[in-house]
Protein backbone atom coordinates (compact mmCIF):
# COMPACT_ATOMS: atom_id res chain seq x y z
CA UNK A 1 0.00 0.00 0.00
CA UNK A 2 1.53 3.29 -1.07
CA UNK A 3 0.56 6.88 -1.52
CA UNK A 4 1.43 8.74 -4.68
CA UNK A 5 2.01 12.49 -4.42
CA UNK A 6 0.28 14.55 -7.07
CA UNK A 7 -0.40 18.27 -7.37
CA UNK A 8 -3.76 17.76 -5.69
CA UNK A 9 -2.17 15.99 -2.73
CA UNK A 10 -1.40 12.31 -1.97
CA UNK A 11 -3.58 9.60 -3.50
CA UNK A 12 -3.86 6.16 -1.96
CA UNK A 13 -2.88 3.23 -4.20
CA UNK A 14 -2.91 -0.47 -3.47
CA UNK A 15 0.35 -1.21 -5.31
CA UNK A 16 3.44 0.69 -6.42
CA UNK A 17 3.76 1.35 -10.13
CA UNK A 18 6.28 -1.46 -10.57
CA UNK A 19 4.06 -3.90 -8.69
CA UNK A 20 1.12 -2.84 -10.81
CA UNK A 21 3.06 -3.55 -14.00
CA UNK A 22 4.16 -6.96 -12.70
CA UNK A 23 0.55 -7.66 -11.84
CA UNK A 24 -0.58 -6.84 -15.37
CA UNK A 25 2.27 -8.86 -16.87
CA UNK A 26 1.23 -11.96 -14.88
CA UNK A 27 -2.34 -11.49 -16.04
CA UNK A 28 -1.17 -11.12 -19.64
CA UNK A 29 0.82 -14.37 -19.49
CA UNK A 30 -2.08 -16.18 -17.86
CA UNK A 31 -4.60 -14.96 -20.43
CA UNK A 32 -2.22 -15.82 -23.29
CA UNK A 33 -1.88 -19.41 -22.01
CA UNK A 34 -5.64 -19.77 -21.66
CA UNK A 35 -6.35 -18.36 -25.12
CA UNK A 36 -3.73 -20.62 -26.67
CA UNK A 37 -5.17 -23.72 -24.95
CA UNK A 38 -8.63 -22.70 -25.98
CA UNK A 39 -7.57 -22.39 -29.60
CA UNK A 40 -6.08 -25.89 -29.54
CA UNK A 41 -9.25 -27.31 -28.00
CA UNK A 42 -11.55 -25.53 -30.41
CA UNK A 43 -9.49 -26.81 -33.36
CA UNK A 44 -10.39 -30.31 -32.30
CA UNK A 45 -14.05 -29.64 -31.71
CA UNK A 46 -16.69 -30.31 -34.30
CA UNK A 47 -18.62 -27.09 -33.83
CA UNK A 48 -21.65 -28.38 -35.69
CA UNK A 49 -22.32 -30.81 -32.85
CA UNK A 50 -21.88 -28.04 -30.28
CA UNK A 51 -24.32 -25.65 -31.97
CA UNK A 52 -26.70 -28.56 -32.22
CA UNK A 53 -26.57 -29.16 -28.47
CA UNK A 54 -29.70 -27.17 -27.65
CA UNK A 55 -31.97 -29.30 -29.79
CA UNK A 56 -30.20 -32.42 -28.57
CA UNK A 57 -30.77 -31.41 -24.96
CA UNK A 58 -34.43 -30.68 -25.56
CA UNK A 59 -34.82 -34.02 -27.31
CA UNK A 60 -33.05 -35.85 -24.52
CA UNK A 61 -35.18 -34.12 -21.90
CA UNK A 62 -38.40 -35.29 -23.54
CA UNK A 63 -37.02 -38.83 -23.72
CA UNK A 64 -35.93 -38.89 -20.09
CA UNK A 65 -39.23 -37.94 -18.44
CA UNK A 66 -41.05 -39.51 -16.82
CA UNK A 67 -38.55 -41.86 -15.13
CA UNK A 68 -39.50 -45.50 -15.45
CA UNK A 69 -40.37 -46.13 -11.81
CA UNK A 70 -41.09 -49.83 -12.34
CA UNK A 71 -37.39 -50.35 -13.13
CA UNK A 72 -36.65 -49.62 -9.48
CA UNK A 73 -37.16 -53.23 -8.41
CA UNK A 74 -34.13 -54.21 -10.50
CA UNK A 75 -32.03 -51.49 -8.92
CA UNK A 76 -32.11 -52.47 -5.24
CA UNK A 77 -29.36 -55.09 -5.61
CA UNK A 78 -27.04 -52.81 -7.62
CA UNK A 79 -27.51 -50.08 -4.98
CA UNK A 80 -26.64 -52.58 -2.24
CA UNK A 81 -23.58 -53.62 -4.28
CA UNK A 82 -22.55 -50.00 -4.73
CA UNK A 83 -22.71 -49.35 -1.00
CA UNK A 84 -20.76 -52.54 -0.33
CA UNK A 85 -18.07 -51.58 -2.82
CA UNK A 86 -17.64 -48.24 -1.11
CA UNK A 87 -17.69 -49.62 2.44
CA UNK A 88 -15.51 -52.69 1.93
CA UNK A 89 -13.14 -50.69 -0.28
CA UNK A 90 -12.80 -48.06 2.43
CA UNK A 91 -12.15 -50.75 5.06
CA UNK A 92 -9.49 -52.35 2.87
CA UNK A 93 -7.86 -48.98 2.29
CA UNK A 94 -7.85 -48.12 6.00
CA UNK A 95 -6.26 -51.44 6.93
CA UNK A 96 -3.54 -50.91 4.34
CA UNK A 97 -3.12 -47.17 4.90
CA UNK A 98 -2.53 -47.46 8.66
CA UNK A 99 0.92 -49.10 8.50
CA UNK A 100 1.90 -47.15 5.38
CA UNK A 101 1.16 -43.88 7.15
CA UNK A 102 3.47 -44.85 10.02
CA UNK A 103 6.21 -45.75 7.56
CA UNK A 104 5.76 -42.43 5.74
CA UNK A 105 5.62 -40.08 8.72
CA UNK A 106 8.94 -38.42 9.46
CA UNK A 107 8.78 -39.10 13.20
CA UNK A 108 7.81 -42.78 13.11
CA UNK A 109 9.53 -44.07 9.98
CA UNK A 110 12.35 -46.58 10.51
CA UNK A 111 14.63 -45.00 7.87
CA UNK A 112 14.74 -42.74 4.85
CA UNK A 113 14.60 -45.45 2.20
CA UNK A 114 11.43 -46.94 3.68
CA UNK A 115 9.91 -43.47 3.85
CA UNK A 116 10.66 -42.85 0.16
CA UNK A 117 9.02 -46.14 -0.82
CA UNK A 118 5.96 -45.41 1.31
CA UNK A 119 5.63 -41.96 -0.23
CA UNK A 120 5.91 -43.46 -3.71
CA UNK A 121 3.12 -45.92 -2.90
CA UNK A 122 0.97 -43.05 -1.65
CA UNK A 123 1.55 -40.90 -4.72
CA UNK A 124 0.97 -43.74 -7.19
CA UNK A 125 -2.22 -44.77 -5.49
CA UNK A 126 -3.48 -41.19 -5.39
CA UNK A 127 -2.59 -40.22 -8.95
CA UNK A 128 -4.54 -43.04 -10.54
CA UNK A 129 -8.28 -42.56 -10.51
CA UNK A 130 -10.44 -45.37 -9.16
CA UNK A 131 -11.98 -45.82 -12.60
CA UNK A 132 -8.53 -46.52 -14.05
CA UNK A 133 -7.74 -48.88 -11.19
CA UNK A 134 -11.02 -50.61 -12.02
CA UNK A 135 -10.08 -50.78 -15.69
CA UNK A 136 -6.83 -52.54 -14.76
CA UNK A 137 -8.40 -54.85 -12.21
CA UNK A 138 -11.23 -55.87 -14.52
CA UNK A 139 -8.63 -56.82 -17.10
CA UNK A 140 -6.74 -58.84 -14.48
CA UNK A 141 -9.30 -60.49 -12.18
CA UNK A 142 -12.43 -60.21 -14.26
CA UNK A 143 -15.55 -58.08 -14.01
CA UNK A 144 -17.62 -57.95 -10.83
CA UNK A 145 -17.98 -56.41 -7.42
CA UNK A 146 -14.63 -57.75 -6.20
CA UNK A 147 -12.72 -55.71 -8.82
CA UNK A 148 -14.70 -52.66 -7.69
CA UNK A 149 -13.82 -53.20 -4.03
CA UNK A 150 -10.14 -53.54 -4.87
CA UNK A 151 -10.23 -50.49 -7.16
CA UNK A 152 -11.81 -48.30 -4.49
CA UNK A 153 -9.40 -49.73 -1.93
CA UNK A 154 -6.27 -49.08 -4.00
CA UNK A 155 -7.36 -45.56 -4.85
CA UNK A 156 -8.17 -44.72 -1.23
CA UNK A 157 -4.93 -46.06 0.28
CA UNK A 158 -2.99 -43.04 -0.92
CA UNK A 159 -5.62 -40.55 0.18
CA UNK A 160 -6.04 -42.00 3.68
CA UNK A 161 -2.34 -42.62 4.21
CA UNK A 162 -1.44 -39.07 3.14
CA UNK A 163 -3.88 -37.41 5.53
CA UNK A 164 -2.94 -39.84 8.28
CA UNK A 165 0.82 -39.38 8.01
CA UNK A 166 0.36 -35.62 8.05
CA UNK A 167 -1.61 -36.07 11.28
CA UNK A 168 1.13 -38.29 12.71
CA UNK A 169 3.77 -35.68 11.93
CA UNK A 170 1.76 -33.08 13.83
CA UNK A 171 1.35 -34.99 17.10
CA UNK A 172 2.50 -33.61 20.41
CA UNK A 173 5.94 -35.20 21.10
CA UNK A 174 5.66 -34.56 24.84
CA UNK A 175 3.06 -37.28 25.25
CA UNK A 176 5.27 -39.81 23.48
CA UNK A 177 8.19 -38.75 25.64
CA UNK A 178 6.08 -39.19 28.77
CA UNK A 179 5.19 -42.73 27.72
CA UNK A 180 8.84 -43.38 26.94
CA UNK A 181 9.80 -42.21 30.42
CA UNK A 182 7.71 -45.02 31.94
CA UNK A 183 10.01 -47.50 30.21
CA UNK A 184 7.68 -48.39 27.34
CA UNK A 185 8.96 -50.36 24.38
CA UNK A 186 8.66 -49.07 20.79
CA UNK A 187 5.33 -50.79 20.18
CA UNK A 188 3.90 -49.55 23.47
CA UNK A 189 5.00 -46.03 22.60
CA UNK A 190 3.01 -46.26 19.37
CA UNK A 191 -0.07 -47.75 21.02
CA UNK A 192 -0.22 -45.44 24.06
CA UNK A 193 1.62 -42.36 22.83
CA UNK A 194 0.87 -41.91 19.14
CA UNK A 195 -2.34 -43.72 18.28
CA UNK A 196 -4.61 -42.02 20.86
CA UNK A 197 -3.55 -38.69 19.41
CA UNK A 198 -4.39 -39.56 15.81
CA UNK A 199 -7.51 -41.63 16.45
CA UNK A 200 -10.02 -38.77 16.02
CA UNK A 201 -8.34 -37.73 12.76
CA UNK A 202 -8.36 -41.33 11.63
CA UNK A 203 -12.08 -41.67 12.26
CA UNK A 204 -12.73 -38.38 10.48
CA UNK A 205 -10.68 -39.46 7.47
CA UNK A 206 -12.48 -42.80 7.20
CA UNK A 207 -15.93 -41.23 7.16
CA UNK A 208 -14.81 -38.53 4.74
CA UNK A 209 -13.31 -41.06 2.35
CA UNK A 210 -16.35 -43.34 2.64
CA UNK A 211 -18.52 -40.45 1.51
CA UNK A 212 -16.27 -39.84 -1.52
CA UNK A 213 -16.15 -43.55 -2.28
CA UNK A 214 -19.94 -43.84 -2.45
CA UNK A 215 -19.82 -41.23 -5.20
CA UNK A 216 -16.97 -42.94 -7.02
CA UNK A 217 -18.41 -46.43 -6.76
CA UNK A 218 -21.54 -45.35 -8.63
CA UNK A 219 -19.53 -45.10 -11.85
CA UNK A 220 -17.20 -48.08 -11.54
CA UNK A 221 -19.76 -50.20 -13.38
CA UNK A 222 -19.01 -48.27 -16.57
CA UNK A 223 -15.87 -50.35 -16.97
CA UNK A 224 -17.48 -53.52 -15.61
CA UNK A 225 -16.57 -53.37 -11.93
CA UNK A 226 -20.05 -53.84 -10.46
CA UNK A 227 -22.55 -51.57 -8.79
CA UNK A 228 -25.19 -49.31 -10.23
CA UNK A 229 -22.83 -48.10 -12.96
CA UNK A 230 -23.40 -51.39 -14.78
CA UNK A 231 -27.12 -50.61 -15.08
CA UNK A 232 -26.31 -47.05 -16.09
CA UNK A 233 -23.99 -48.22 -18.82
CA UNK A 234 -26.48 -50.81 -20.07
CA UNK A 235 -29.35 -48.30 -20.08
CA UNK A 236 -27.31 -45.69 -21.97
CA UNK A 237 -26.11 -48.24 -24.49
CA UNK A 238 -29.68 -49.37 -25.19
CA UNK A 239 -30.88 -45.73 -25.27
CA UNK A 240 -33.35 -46.51 -22.47
CA UNK A 241 -33.37 -42.91 -21.29
CA UNK A 242 -36.29 -43.29 -18.89
CA UNK A 243 -34.20 -45.87 -17.02
CA UNK A 244 -31.20 -43.56 -17.13
CA UNK A 245 -33.13 -40.76 -15.46
CA UNK A 246 -34.32 -43.13 -12.73
CA UNK A 247 -30.75 -44.33 -12.15
CA UNK A 248 -29.53 -40.74 -11.90
CA UNK A 249 -32.23 -40.02 -9.33
CA UNK A 250 -31.19 -43.10 -7.36
CA UNK A 251 -27.55 -41.99 -7.45
CA UNK A 252 -28.60 -38.53 -6.29
CA UNK A 253 -30.55 -40.02 -3.39
CA UNK A 254 -27.70 -42.36 -2.41
CA UNK A 255 -25.18 -39.55 -2.42
CA UNK A 256 -27.41 -37.27 -0.38
CA UNK A 257 -28.06 -40.01 2.19
CA UNK A 258 -24.36 -40.85 2.43
CA UNK A 259 -23.51 -37.18 2.88
CA UNK A 260 -26.09 -36.90 5.65
CA UNK A 261 -24.78 -40.03 7.37
CA UNK A 262 -21.16 -38.89 7.19
CA UNK A 263 -22.04 -35.43 8.49
CA UNK A 264 -23.89 -37.04 11.45
CA UNK A 265 -21.05 -39.43 12.22
CA UNK A 266 -18.40 -36.72 11.95
CA UNK A 267 -20.47 -34.54 14.24
CA UNK A 268 -20.70 -37.38 16.76
CA UNK A 269 -16.94 -38.04 16.69
CA UNK A 270 -15.60 -34.52 16.81
CA UNK B 1 -0.61 -59.22 57.04
CA UNK B 2 -4.38 -59.34 56.92
CA UNK B 3 -4.53 -55.55 56.55
CA UNK B 4 -2.46 -55.67 53.36
CA UNK B 5 -4.75 -58.28 51.85
CA UNK B 6 -7.80 -56.07 52.37
CA UNK B 7 -6.45 -52.91 50.71
CA UNK B 8 -5.29 -54.25 47.39
CA UNK B 9 -4.90 -51.75 44.63
CA UNK B 10 -5.18 -52.68 40.95
CA UNK B 11 -1.68 -53.27 39.68
CA UNK B 12 -2.58 -53.10 36.03
CA UNK B 13 -3.93 -50.10 34.14
CA UNK B 14 -6.41 -50.57 31.34
CA UNK B 15 -7.18 -48.10 28.61
CA UNK B 16 -10.70 -46.70 29.06
CA UNK B 17 -12.96 -47.79 26.21
CA UNK B 18 -13.82 -45.30 23.47
CA UNK B 19 -17.58 -45.76 23.88
CA UNK B 20 -18.65 -45.68 27.53
CA UNK B 21 -21.87 -47.69 27.39
CA UNK B 22 -20.92 -51.33 26.96
CA UNK B 23 -24.36 -52.20 25.54
CA UNK B 24 -23.97 -49.65 22.73
CA UNK B 25 -20.41 -50.88 22.15
CA UNK B 26 -21.51 -54.47 21.73
CA UNK B 27 -24.47 -53.46 19.55
CA UNK B 28 -22.13 -51.55 17.24
CA UNK B 29 -19.74 -54.50 17.01
CA UNK B 30 -22.64 -56.87 16.37
CA UNK B 31 -24.11 -54.57 13.71
CA UNK B 32 -20.74 -54.29 12.00
CA UNK B 33 -20.31 -58.07 12.06
CA UNK B 34 -23.78 -58.69 10.60
CA UNK B 35 -23.19 -56.10 7.88
CA UNK B 36 -19.81 -57.60 6.98
CA UNK B 37 -21.29 -61.10 6.81
CA UNK B 38 -24.13 -59.91 4.57
CA UNK B 39 -21.86 -57.82 2.36
CA UNK B 40 -19.26 -60.52 1.90
CA UNK B 41 -21.99 -63.12 1.45
CA UNK B 42 -23.60 -61.29 -1.46
CA UNK B 43 -20.32 -60.35 -3.09
CA UNK B 44 -20.08 -63.53 -5.12
CA UNK B 45 -16.38 -63.70 -5.96
CA UNK B 46 -15.48 -66.00 -8.81
CA UNK B 47 -12.19 -67.33 -7.41
CA UNK B 48 -11.59 -69.43 -10.49
CA UNK B 49 -11.68 -66.32 -12.67
CA UNK B 50 -9.43 -64.52 -10.20
CA UNK B 51 -6.93 -67.37 -10.35
CA UNK B 52 -7.07 -67.32 -14.15
CA UNK B 53 -6.38 -63.62 -14.16
CA UNK B 54 -3.36 -63.74 -11.89
CA UNK B 55 -0.87 -64.64 -14.63
CA UNK B 56 -2.27 -61.75 -16.63
CA UNK B 57 -1.81 -59.54 -13.60
CA UNK B 58 1.76 -60.72 -13.37
CA UNK B 59 2.23 -59.84 -17.03
CA UNK B 60 0.83 -56.43 -16.27
CA UNK B 61 3.15 -55.88 -13.34
CA UNK B 62 6.18 -57.07 -15.33
CA UNK B 63 5.13 -54.67 -18.12
CA UNK B 64 6.02 -51.85 -15.74
CA UNK B 65 9.67 -52.94 -15.97
CA UNK B 66 10.31 -51.38 -18.42
CA UNK B 67 7.18 -49.57 -19.62
CA UNK B 68 7.00 -49.20 -23.39
CA UNK B 69 7.11 -45.51 -24.22
CA UNK B 70 8.32 -46.03 -27.78
CA UNK B 71 5.68 -47.81 -29.84
CA UNK B 72 2.78 -45.51 -28.94
CA UNK B 73 4.85 -42.44 -28.24
CA UNK B 74 2.96 -40.17 -30.64
CA UNK B 75 -0.48 -40.93 -29.29
CA UNK B 76 0.77 -40.69 -25.69
CA UNK B 77 2.19 -37.22 -26.30
CA UNK B 78 -0.92 -36.11 -28.11
CA UNK B 79 -3.20 -37.46 -25.37
CA UNK B 80 -1.18 -35.89 -22.57
CA UNK B 81 -1.08 -32.51 -24.31
CA UNK B 82 -4.80 -32.61 -24.92
CA UNK B 83 -5.33 -33.46 -21.26
CA UNK B 84 -3.17 -30.54 -20.21
CA UNK B 85 -5.05 -28.03 -22.41
CA UNK B 86 -8.33 -29.39 -21.13
CA UNK B 87 -7.11 -29.10 -17.54
CA UNK B 88 -5.99 -25.49 -17.91
CA UNK B 89 -9.11 -24.31 -19.74
CA UNK B 90 -11.56 -26.13 -17.51
CA UNK B 91 -9.87 -24.94 -14.33
CA UNK B 92 -9.91 -21.32 -15.48
CA UNK B 93 -13.47 -21.47 -16.81
CA UNK B 94 -14.68 -23.40 -13.78
CA UNK B 95 -13.16 -20.91 -11.35
CA UNK B 96 -14.46 -17.94 -13.36
CA UNK B 97 -17.94 -19.42 -13.20
CA UNK B 98 -17.70 -20.38 -9.56
CA UNK B 99 -16.81 -16.88 -8.34
CA UNK B 100 -20.35 -15.49 -8.89
CA UNK B 101 -21.87 -18.74 -7.65
CA UNK B 102 -19.62 -18.69 -4.59
CA UNK B 103 -20.47 -15.06 -3.82
CA UNK B 104 -24.14 -15.92 -4.15
CA UNK B 105 -23.82 -18.94 -1.91
CA UNK B 106 -22.28 -17.01 0.99
CA UNK B 107 -24.96 -16.32 3.57
CA UNK B 108 -23.42 -13.03 4.70
CA UNK B 109 -23.46 -11.51 1.19
CA UNK B 110 -26.49 -12.84 -0.62
CA UNK B 111 -30.22 -12.53 0.06
CA UNK B 112 -32.11 -15.75 0.74
CA UNK B 113 -33.43 -16.60 -2.77
CA UNK B 114 -30.01 -16.08 -4.38
CA UNK B 115 -28.39 -18.06 -1.59
CA UNK B 116 -30.73 -21.01 -2.05
CA UNK B 117 -30.41 -21.14 -5.83
CA UNK B 118 -26.61 -20.92 -5.71
CA UNK B 119 -26.46 -23.64 -3.05
CA UNK B 120 -28.71 -25.71 -5.33
CA UNK B 121 -26.28 -25.32 -8.24
CA UNK B 122 -23.40 -26.37 -6.00
CA UNK B 123 -25.23 -29.40 -4.63
CA UNK B 124 -26.20 -30.58 -8.12
CA UNK B 125 -22.75 -30.27 -9.62
CA UNK B 126 -21.16 -31.94 -6.60
CA UNK B 127 -23.44 -34.96 -6.66
CA UNK B 128 -22.53 -36.45 -9.98
CA UNK B 129 -19.02 -37.72 -10.56
CA UNK B 130 -17.05 -36.18 -13.45
CA UNK B 131 -17.60 -39.30 -15.53
CA UNK B 132 -21.39 -39.05 -15.52
CA UNK B 133 -21.17 -35.35 -16.38
CA UNK B 134 -18.81 -36.31 -19.19
CA UNK B 135 -21.21 -38.95 -20.53
CA UNK B 136 -23.91 -36.33 -20.91
CA UNK B 137 -21.52 -33.70 -22.28
CA UNK B 138 -20.38 -36.21 -24.90
CA UNK B 139 -23.97 -37.04 -25.72
CA UNK B 140 -24.93 -33.38 -26.17
CA UNK B 141 -21.76 -31.80 -27.57
CA UNK B 142 -20.16 -34.65 -29.46
CA UNK B 143 -16.90 -36.51 -28.89
CA UNK B 144 -13.69 -34.69 -28.20
CA UNK B 145 -12.00 -32.43 -25.69
CA UNK B 146 -14.83 -29.89 -25.67
CA UNK B 147 -17.11 -32.35 -23.86
CA UNK B 148 -14.36 -33.15 -21.37
CA UNK B 149 -13.76 -29.46 -20.82
CA UNK B 150 -17.44 -28.88 -20.04
CA UNK B 151 -17.64 -31.82 -17.66
CA UNK B 152 -14.54 -30.74 -15.75
CA UNK B 153 -15.68 -27.11 -15.58
CA UNK B 154 -19.02 -28.09 -14.09
CA UNK B 155 -17.33 -30.34 -11.56
CA UNK B 156 -14.96 -27.49 -10.69
CA UNK B 157 -17.91 -25.21 -9.90
CA UNK B 158 -19.23 -27.61 -7.30
CA UNK B 159 -15.87 -27.89 -5.60
CA UNK B 160 -14.60 -24.34 -5.82
CA UNK B 161 -17.81 -22.39 -5.25
CA UNK B 162 -18.56 -24.40 -2.11
CA UNK B 163 -15.17 -23.74 -0.55
CA UNK B 164 -15.22 -20.10 -1.65
CA UNK B 165 -18.63 -19.59 -0.08
CA UNK B 166 -17.51 -21.22 3.17
CA UNK B 167 -14.41 -19.07 3.23
CA UNK B 168 -16.41 -15.88 2.65
CA UNK B 169 -18.75 -16.84 5.46
CA UNK B 170 -15.74 -17.13 7.77
CA UNK B 171 -14.51 -13.65 6.85
CA UNK B 172 -13.83 -11.06 9.52
CA UNK B 173 -16.95 -8.83 9.46
CA UNK B 174 -15.01 -5.94 10.98
CA UNK B 175 -12.95 -5.38 7.85
CA UNK B 176 -16.03 -5.63 5.66
CA UNK B 177 -17.79 -3.04 7.77
CA UNK B 178 -14.77 -0.73 7.77
CA UNK B 179 -14.62 -0.69 3.98
CA UNK B 180 -18.36 -0.17 3.77
CA UNK B 181 -18.05 2.80 6.13
CA UNK B 182 -15.80 4.58 3.60
CA UNK B 183 -18.76 4.70 1.22
CA UNK B 184 -17.54 1.97 -1.08
CA UNK B 185 -20.03 0.57 -3.59
CA UNK B 186 -20.75 -3.16 -3.78
CA UNK B 187 -17.92 -4.04 -6.17
CA UNK B 188 -15.38 -1.99 -4.23
CA UNK B 189 -16.61 -3.63 -1.08
CA UNK B 190 -16.03 -7.12 -2.52
CA UNK B 191 -12.71 -6.08 -4.05
CA UNK B 192 -11.18 -4.41 -1.00
CA UNK B 193 -12.87 -6.09 1.96
CA UNK B 194 -13.67 -9.67 0.96
CA UNK B 195 -11.18 -10.52 -1.76
CA UNK B 196 -7.96 -9.88 0.20
CA UNK B 197 -9.24 -12.10 3.01
CA UNK B 198 -10.06 -15.11 0.85
CA UNK B 199 -7.37 -14.74 -1.82
CA UNK B 200 -4.45 -16.72 -0.30
CA UNK B 201 -6.58 -19.77 0.34
CA UNK B 202 -8.26 -19.49 -3.06
CA UNK B 203 -4.95 -19.47 -4.91
CA UNK B 204 -3.94 -22.62 -3.07
CA UNK B 205 -7.25 -24.22 -3.85
CA UNK B 206 -7.10 -23.33 -7.55
CA UNK B 207 -3.74 -25.03 -7.88
CA UNK B 208 -5.15 -28.01 -6.01
CA UNK B 209 -8.13 -28.09 -8.36
CA UNK B 210 -5.77 -27.92 -11.36
CA UNK B 211 -4.16 -31.04 -9.96
CA UNK B 212 -7.55 -32.77 -9.53
CA UNK B 213 -8.71 -31.74 -12.99
CA UNK B 214 -5.61 -33.25 -14.56
CA UNK B 215 -6.27 -36.53 -12.79
CA UNK B 216 -9.92 -36.47 -13.78
CA UNK B 217 -9.07 -35.57 -17.37
CA UNK B 218 -7.54 -39.03 -17.61
CA UNK B 219 -10.96 -40.45 -16.79
CA UNK B 220 -13.32 -38.40 -18.94
CA UNK B 221 -11.46 -39.76 -21.95
CA UNK B 222 -12.75 -43.24 -21.13
CA UNK B 223 -16.30 -42.16 -22.01
CA UNK B 224 -15.23 -40.13 -25.05
CA UNK B 225 -14.27 -36.79 -23.54
CA UNK B 226 -10.83 -36.55 -25.13
CA UNK B 227 -7.43 -36.47 -23.48
CA UNK B 228 -5.14 -39.23 -22.25
CA UNK B 229 -8.03 -41.42 -21.06
CA UNK B 230 -8.95 -42.41 -24.61
CA UNK B 231 -5.37 -43.48 -25.30
CA UNK B 232 -5.30 -45.42 -22.05
CA UNK B 233 -8.57 -47.21 -22.82
CA UNK B 234 -7.30 -48.19 -26.26
CA UNK B 235 -4.12 -49.56 -24.73
CA UNK B 236 -6.15 -51.68 -22.28
CA UNK B 237 -8.54 -52.89 -24.95
CA UNK B 238 -5.61 -54.09 -27.04
CA UNK B 239 -4.01 -55.73 -23.97
CA UNK B 240 -0.95 -53.56 -24.64
CA UNK B 241 -0.09 -53.47 -20.96
CA UNK B 242 3.39 -52.08 -21.53
CA UNK B 243 1.98 -49.02 -23.30
CA UNK B 244 -0.69 -48.69 -20.61
CA UNK B 245 2.05 -48.82 -17.99
CA UNK B 246 3.91 -46.07 -19.84
CA UNK B 247 0.79 -43.89 -19.80
CA UNK B 248 0.23 -44.53 -16.11
CA UNK B 249 3.83 -43.69 -15.27
CA UNK B 250 3.49 -40.46 -17.26
CA UNK B 251 0.32 -39.53 -15.36
CA UNK B 252 1.95 -40.29 -12.01
CA UNK B 253 5.02 -38.21 -12.85
CA UNK B 254 2.96 -35.23 -13.99
CA UNK B 255 0.77 -35.40 -10.89
CA UNK B 256 3.88 -35.56 -8.70
CA UNK B 257 5.35 -32.50 -10.41
CA UNK B 258 2.06 -30.63 -10.11
CA UNK B 259 1.76 -31.55 -6.46
CA UNK B 260 5.29 -30.39 -5.74
CA UNK B 261 4.68 -27.09 -7.56
CA UNK B 262 1.37 -26.52 -5.81
CA UNK B 263 2.93 -27.16 -2.40
CA UNK B 264 5.69 -24.67 -3.22
CA UNK B 265 3.22 -22.09 -4.55
CA UNK B 266 0.96 -22.42 -1.52
CA UNK B 267 3.88 -21.84 0.82
CA UNK B 268 4.89 -18.79 -1.23
CA UNK B 269 1.39 -17.32 -1.17
CA UNK B 270 0.88 -17.67 2.57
Amino acid sequence: MVTINTDDGPIWRRRTTAQQWMHWLCWLIGVAIVVYCWKLISDRTIWFFVTDAGTQAADLATRMVPPKWSYMEKLWIPVWDTINIATLGTLLALVAAFPIAFLAARNTTPNKAVRAIALLVIVSSRSINSLIWALMLVAIIGPGVFAGVLAIGFRSIGFCAKLLYEAIEEIDPNQVEAIEATGATGGQKLIYGVIPQILPTFAGISVFRWDINIRESTVLGLVGAGGIGLQLDASISTLAWTQVSLILLVILATVIVSEWVSAKVRHAII
Amino acid sequence: MSMAAETRYPDRWRKPPLIKSSLLRWCLWLGAAIYLALALGTMDINWQRVAEGLPRGQKFVTAFFPPDFISRWDSIVEGILESIWMTVISTVAGIALSVPVGLGAARNLAPMPVYLSCRGIIALSRTFPEVILAIFAVKLFGFGPFAGFLALSIATIGFFAKLLAEDIEDCDPGQAEAVKATGANWFQWINYAIQPQVMPRMIGLSVYRLDINFRESAVVGIVGGGGIGATLLTAFDRYEFDSAAAILVTIIVIVMVLEYCSGYLRKWVQ
